[in-house]
C-alpha cells in the first residue's frame, strides 16, 4: 500500500492559541482512518490544517508532493475533498446545484451528468429534491448531500468532520453503512474525526487517538478498541 | 388621464435608471454577498472614463465600453488592494467591509473633482432627446432605449447567473465561501470578478443616467431610489431589481406629484421620503423583497 497522505510534525492554531503540536500521522491509498478525540482535542483543527484552510508549520505531503500552504481549492483539484463540520451544503442552491458545483474542478460535462445521476441511484431523497434549495433539507439528507458533492470531484481521498454530528442515532449508523460502502467500490482512502468511537472504528481499519493537540495512541481499529483508555473514554464501557 | 400617464412617463424614465444601479447592487451582492455603499460613487467615477473615451472622439457606444472595461479594473482594483487583506483580518465579520465600502463612497466622490476638474461636463445624451407620443402622453426615445438596455441586461445576468458554471461559483461563493473553496472553486478570483462586474455594469449606467452634465453628485440620490429598488425586487434578483426600480420611479414621481402631507404638496423636495418609507415597508413586512429567495433553514 503506498501512503498518499503524510502529515509530519504540523502545528496550527487560531492567531496566539496553538492547538496541533508536532501532529504526525498517515492515510494509505484506499483505506479509511479515523481520528478519536474529544470536544477541543483538535480534530477538527487537524482537518483544516490538511486542507489547507488555515496555516500550519512542519510538513504535508499529498500523493508524493509537498501541499503545505497550498490553497484548498487548489488540493481539490489534486484529488482532495472536504466535507467540513456543520455539512457545509451551500443552503441557497439547489441540491442539483450543489452536486454541479462539486464538480467545479472537473470539464468532463457528459461524465458529470453522469455521476450525478449515479447520485440520485444511490441517495434517491437527492433525486426527488433535486430541485430544492439544500437548506430546506433534514440533517441527514444534507450530509449525504455535502458527502456526494465532495465525491463529484473524483477524489482520492475524502477528509470528513464527524459526521455524525446533530444527528439521530438511527440516520448515522446508515451514513456510517453508505461511506463504508463508498470506500469498497470507488476505493476512495477517508479520513475521518469522530466522537462517535464505535462506529467509526466499525468501518476503519486503522485510528489515532487526539488528545490536547497529539496523537496519544494509535493502532489498528481492532487494537483501539481492545485499549483499555480508549474503551473507557470514547466506547464507554 | 393623460397627464397621469405623463408622470407615469417620467417615472419610468427615472425608474430605469434606479434600476440599473440597482442591477449593478444585486449583482455584488449576488457574488460577493455585500451591500456596497459605495456602488453609486463607482457608477459615478466610471462615468467619467466614459466621457473621458466620448471627449477624445469615441463614438458614445465605444466609449462606453471603454468606461466598462475601465470599471472591471477598478473594481478588481478595490478588491484586491482594499477588500481583500481586510477581509482576511475581519475573520467573516462583514462590518469592516461595511466600512470600506462607506469610506470608498467618501474618497471617490472627493477624489473625481481632483482627478477630471471641478467643472461639469458636458455629455451626450444617449437614445437622442426625441419622444414618441403613447395615448396623448410622451415619452422620451431615452426613456425606451434604457429600458431596452435594461431588459437585454437582465436577460445576459440571468443567462451568466443561473446557466454557466461560472455563475453557479459566483453564487456558491457569495452564499458559503469556504464551503466552495473546498469543492474546488477558486474563492480569490470570483470575488475579484465580481467585484470588476458590478463596478463595470457601473459605467452603464451612470451613462444612462446624466442629464445636462456630469459631475460628482450624478449618483448621490440614484443610489438611495437603488437601494429602495433592489429592497422592493430582492437583493438576489435582477429581475426585481428593474421591476423595483420601475415601480420606485413611477411611485415617487406620482406621489411628487398628487401626493399630499396635510396641506402639503410632496412635490419633489419629500420626494425622497416615500423611498425610504418604502424601504422600510419592505424590510418589515417582506424582508426578501418580492422576487427574492429568501433564506430557507432548517432547525
Amino acid at each position: 500500500m503506498t501512503t498518499i497522505l503524510e502529515v509530519s510534525d504540523i502545528d496550527a492554531g487560531y492567531g496566539p492559541v496553538q492547538v496541533l503540536r508536532k501532529l504526525s500521522f498517515t492515510v494509505d491509498e484506499g483505506e479509511v482512518v479515523v481520528i478519536l478525540g474529544a470536544n477541543g482535542a483538535g480534530k477538527t483543527t487537524t482537518l483544516r490544517a490538511v486542507s489547507g484552510m488555515i496555516p500550519s508549520s512542519g510538513s504535508v505531503r499529498f500523493r508524493g508532493g509537498e501541499v503545505r500552504g497550498r490553497r484548498p481549492d487548489q488540493l481539490c483539484s489534486l484529488g482532495l475533498a472536504h466535507v467540513p463540520q456543520g455539512r457545509g451544503t451551500v443552503t441557497d442552491l439547489t441540491v442539483e446545484e450543489n452536486l454541479r458545483l462539486g464538480a467545479f474542478s472537473r470539464k468532463d460535462q457528459a461524465e458529470i451528468s453522469a455521476d450525478i445521476a449515479s447520485w440520485y441511484d444511490t441517495f434517491p431523497r437527492l433525486g426527488e429534491r433535486k430541485d430544492q434549495q439544500a437548506g430546506s433539507m433534514s440533517g441527514g439528507e444534507q450530509q449525504m448531500l455535502a458527502i456526494a458533492r465532495a465525491l463529484m470531484s473524483r477524489p482520492t481521498l475524502l477528509l470528513l468532520d464527524e459526521p455524525s454530528l446533530g444527528l439521530a442515532p438511527l440516520v448515522t449508523k446508515e451514513l456510517f453503512g453508505r461511506i463504508s460502502e463508498i470506500n469498497r467500490s470507488s476505493g476512495t482512502a477517508v479520513l475521518v474525526v469522530e466522537q462517535n468511537a464505535n462506529l467509526a472504528l466499525g468501518i476503519a481499519s486503522r485510528g489515532y487517538v487526539l488528545e490536547t493537540g497529539q496523537i496519544i495512541s494509535s493502532g489498528t481499529a481492532e487494537d483501539l478498541r481492545n485499549d483499555d483508555a480508549v474503551r473507557q473514554a470514547y466506547l464507554g464501557h | 388621464m393623460s397627464e397621469f400617464l405623463q408622470f407615469t412617463f417620467i417615472g419610468l424614465g427615472k425608474g430605469a435608471v434606479y434600476a440599473t444601479l440597482a442591477l449593478a447592487l444585486v449583482i455584488i451582492y449576488r457574488t460577493t454577498g455585500l451591500l456596497n455603499f459605495a456602488q453609486g460613487e463607482m457608477a459615478m467615477f466610471c462615468t467619467y472614463f466614459v466621457w473621458f473615451g466620448h471627449d477624445r472622439g469615441l463614438p458614445l457606444p465605444a466609449a462606453v465600453l471603454v468606461g466598462m472595461f475601465g470599471g472591471f479594473l477598478m473594481g478588481a482594483l478595490i478588491e484586491r488592494l482594499l477588500v481583500r487583506p481586510v477581509s482576511k483580518k475581519a475573520m467573516g465579520n462583514p462590518l469592516p467591509i461595511v466600512i470600506i465600502t462607506i469610506g470608498l463612497f467618501l474618497g471617490l466622490n472627493g477624489l473625481a473633482p481632483i482627478v477630471f476638474g471641478e467643472q461639469a461636463k458636458t455629455f451626450p445624451v444617449p437614445f437622442g432627446d426625441g419622444s414618441v407620443s403613447i395615448l396623448g402622453a410622451s415619452i422620451f426615445t431615452r426613456t425606451l432605449g434604457t429600458l431596452a438596455v435594461l431588459a437585454v441586461s437582465v436577460a445576459v445576468l440571468w443567462a451568466i447567473f443561473q446557466k454557466t458554471k461560472f455563475g453557479l461559483g459566483l453564487r456558491a461563493v457569495a452564499s458559503n465561501a469556504e464551503s466552495s473553496a473546498l469543492v474546488g472553486v477558486p474563492v480569490g478570483r470570483m470575488l475579484l470578478i465580481g467585484w470588476g462586474m458590478s463596478a463595470a455594469f457601473g459605467a452603464l449606467a451612470g451613462t444612462l443616467s446624466v442629464e445636462g452634465g456630469l459631475d460628482n453628485t450624478l449618483m448621490a440620490l440614484p443610489l438611495i431610489y437603488a437601494f429602495a429598488a433592489a429592497t422592493l425586487g430582492g437583493f438576489d434578483s435582477e429581475l426585481g431589481a428593474v421591476v423595483g426600480g420601475l415601480l420606485v420611479g413611477v411611485i415617487t414621481e406620482l406621489l411628487a406629484r398628487y401626493g399630499t402631507i396635510g396641506a402639503y404638496s410632496v412635490g419633489q423636495d419629500l420626494k425622497l421620503l416615500p423611498a425610504f418609507l418604502l424601504i422600510l415597508l419592505v424590510l418589515v413586512f417582506r424582508p426578501s423583497g418580492l422576487f427574492g429567495k429568501g433564506e430557507v433553514k432548517r432547525v
